[in-house]
């Protein structure tokens, strides 16, 4: 039983750092921007994370550097896919390439430092329940934070004059230019707002949860959090649970390590990436699920005055 | 201030104008940053731009690194033009590589009757192989409608993930002292080289060969125009009957099995086993590729060039100047990068001053 409280603990460990990008992501693409660039803004994010950690021995301090981080590359890309009307998946692609290269480069001088131990955490009252204490109140703040952001992007998009806004430049970007919403300038806003949550979920892998830094240690979870936002249909809080999903699979495998299942490590270090495939496919099976709710110019550029 | 207008037609001299500014660009910026890092810019320069190609075995180094990317990026243009992107072609090079090093691995006393002509089974089995982890990714995409970006990077991570496997288990070599790789290749297996004493193997002629063929079938095939038409104008390709799905194979199995056989000539090639290190991060400096060489067959050429003196300066940074070997991919990145940016100029004239009152 407290092998599962454990398992359970770094399930929702594991899904902070998805749950995190893919809201991030599912900001952007709300407002009609897909960013492939997500792996590579992570990475960057996670070595300024981890470099800002080393330097200053705070963790608040490495969780600002990351989404300045996120923030700034995200920046670069929308101005150029908002601006410039370069086609964003090739943009997206770019962003990913330079952040694997600049974080190996820059990462170079990081690979044998060491941050020193975590703090723990510990809710009062609530983390001496049996079972249930150490499963879900043992946890980093943000692990909480991520829920709080799920439930608080729910309202914003939902409930929010801002958020009506937001959704309607991705629904039609010509209906809000022509209400007279600067389209442009939100997409940046919300581009930025995604690179600077990605950011944060990059600066949490290096800092907190695989405290160091190993060149393309993301491994993919930007991909991972970019499928996310397809599978919850650009709801918030299935952007959550989806995270949660993905973390159990990636726990799961390290828990059946653990137990001597006579299986190649190789083959469950797949499980994520089959897992995503495998939803994937069945979220997708049904395309007129997925259009309608799709936010309608996503990917799509949008030119004012033209 | 500055803004953009939109030109009657696009420019056809900035869209060969564009990759040489964004070349500009990334080498002022590369400049900018080994003065930052305290190395001579000049020395830097060098590095990149005059040691890979100044003599013949520096052009024959080259060539080991160009001959993967333009296979690949081939591939890759075909894909992109039809506006299909795949961007696993890391994932179908290491399954070509697993496939040919299979039948690699067949070779011995017992097929010494077919002599040099094994390379051509070797060879055909990586076509395969990546063709078959290309035709996962149609496949989802065409009867489940399963997004192909995502499934084809996704497909990467576990194709290294199934080299891991057989070379850590099932494929290991015995007698190499428990070390993560296949047996050496039997020497029947090595691609033959064109010049005695240089690693310049015939790859080079199969990816020239693969340049034409890939111009003719672009250009000059009804096939090759249905893909395009399908890429910039799906609604203009469904009116004139063009299947959609018919290009989504198309495009996925050329890429499929352009990379698979950069894969098959790199195992049997340069490397004549298998390690953990066949993924060399040419599936995605591919992508680079073909942007930067217009998605066009003899552009692809001279940008996989640029791209390899990028590889080999990077590997010279490290060891004359004490850079890190990453170097290359920022400089990539920053290429792919400028080059989106310059690309605007194509449809698009800048201004100065004020927008005149239409």
């Amino acid at each position: 039983m407290n092998e599962l409280a454990l398992l359970l603990a770094a399930t929702l460990n594991a899904g902070t750092v998805l749950a995190i990008a893919g809201l991030g992501l599912l900001i952007n693409e709300r407002a009609g921007i897909v960013n492939l660039g997500a792996e590579g803004m992570m990475l960057v994010a996670a070595i300024a994370g981890f470099a800002t950690a080393v330097h200053s021995g705070s963790d608040t301090l490495a969780f600002v550097a990351g989404m300045g981080a996120g923030a700034l590359m995200a920046a670069a890309f929308g101005v150029l896919v908002i601006w410039l009307n370069t086609n964003q998946y090739a943009t997206g692609l770019a962003l990913s390439l330079f952040g694997a290269g600049f974080s190996a480069f820059v990462g170079i001088s990081f690979t044998q430092q060491r941050i020193g131990t975590r703090p723990q955490f510990a809710v009062p009252y609530l983390a001496d329940i049996p079972l249930v204490g150490p499963a879900l109140f043992r946890q980093h703040p943000l692990v909480y934070g991520a829920i709080a952001l799920a439930l608080g992007l729910t309202w914003f998009l939902y409930r929010s004059r801002a958020g009506l806004v937001l959704r309607a430049v991705g629904e039609s970007p010509e209906s809000a230019h022509a209400l007279g919403y600067p389209v442009r300038r939100i997409r940046l806003a919300a581009v930025m707002a995604g690179g600077a949550l990605c950011g944060l979920a990059g600066a949490y892998i290096s800092v907190i949860y695989t405290p160091l830094w190993v060149e393309g240690m993301v491994a993919g979870k930007g991909w991972i959090a970019l499928a996310l936002t397809t599978f919850a249909t650009w709801r918030p809080t299935r952007v959550l649970l989806g995270a949660y999903l993905f973390g159990g699979v990636t726990m799961l495998q390290f828990h059946l390590q653990g137990e001597g299942v006579q299986i190649a490590s190789q083959w469950l270090t797949m499980l994520p990436y089959l897992s995503t495939i495998v939803v994937l496919v069945l979220i997708s099976r049904n395309p007129n699920w997925i259009k309608a709710n799709m936010p309608a110019s996503l990917g799509k550029p949008f030119f004012p005055g033209n | 201030m500055l803004r953009l207008e939109a030109r009657p037609q696009p420019s056809k001299a900035m869209s060969i104008g564009s990759p040489l500014l964004a070349l500009v660009i990334t080498v002022l910026i590369g400049i900018a940053l080994f003065a930052a890092l305290g190395k001579d810019p000049g020395r830097g320069l060098q590095v990149f731009f005059i040691e890979p190609v100044k003599s013949a075995y520096a052009l024959s180094e080259l060539s080991i690194k160009a001959v993967p990317l333009v296979l690949i990026a081939l591939g890759l243009a075909v894909c992109f033009r039809s506006n299909i992107w795949n961007i696993g072609a890391e994932g179908q090079f290491v399954v070509g590589a697993l496939a040919a090093g299979w039948v690699a691995m067949q070779a011995g006393p017992g097929t010494a009757w077919l002599g040099k002509g094994i390379v051509v089974p070797i060879l055909l089995a990586g076509m395969l192989g990546g063709m078959a982890w290309a035709a996962l990714v149609a496949l989802l995409r065409d009867r489940f409608n399963a997004n192909e970006i995502l499934v084809s990077l996704m497909l990467v991570y576990v194709a290294d993930m199934l080299l891991a496997y057989l070379v850590y288990g099932p494929w290991k070599d015995p007698a190499g002292y428990n070390f993560p790789q296949t047996i050496t290749f039997d020497a029947t297996t090595k691609i033959p080289r064109l010049i005695t004493g240089l690693r310049l193997n015939i790859g080079l002629v199969v990816a020239l060969a693969a340049v034409g063929a890939l111009w003719v079938f672009l250009f000059r095939t009804y096939r090759g125009f249905a893909l395009q038409v399908g890429g910039l104008a799906p609604a203009a390709a469904r009116y004139a009957g063009f299947s959609s799905r018919r290009a989504l194979w198309t495009a996925l199995l050329i890429s499929g099995g352009l990379a698979g056989l950069a894969g098959g000539l790199e195992a049997a090639g340069p490397l004549g086993q298998l390690t953990p290190y066949v993924p060399a991060g040419y599936g995605f400096a591919a992508i680079i590729v073909a942007f930067v060489g217009r998605l066009h067959p003899v552009g692809i050429v001279f940008s996989a060039v640029l791209m390899s003196m990028f590889y080999i300066g990077g590997e010279l940074a490290q060891s004359r100047l004490g850079l890190p070997k990453a170097l290359t991919g920022v400089f990539q990145g920053l290429l792919l990068f400028s080059l989106l940016a310059c690309d605007t100029l194509i449809h698009y004239r800048v201004r100065f001053g004020k927008r005149v009152a239409a």
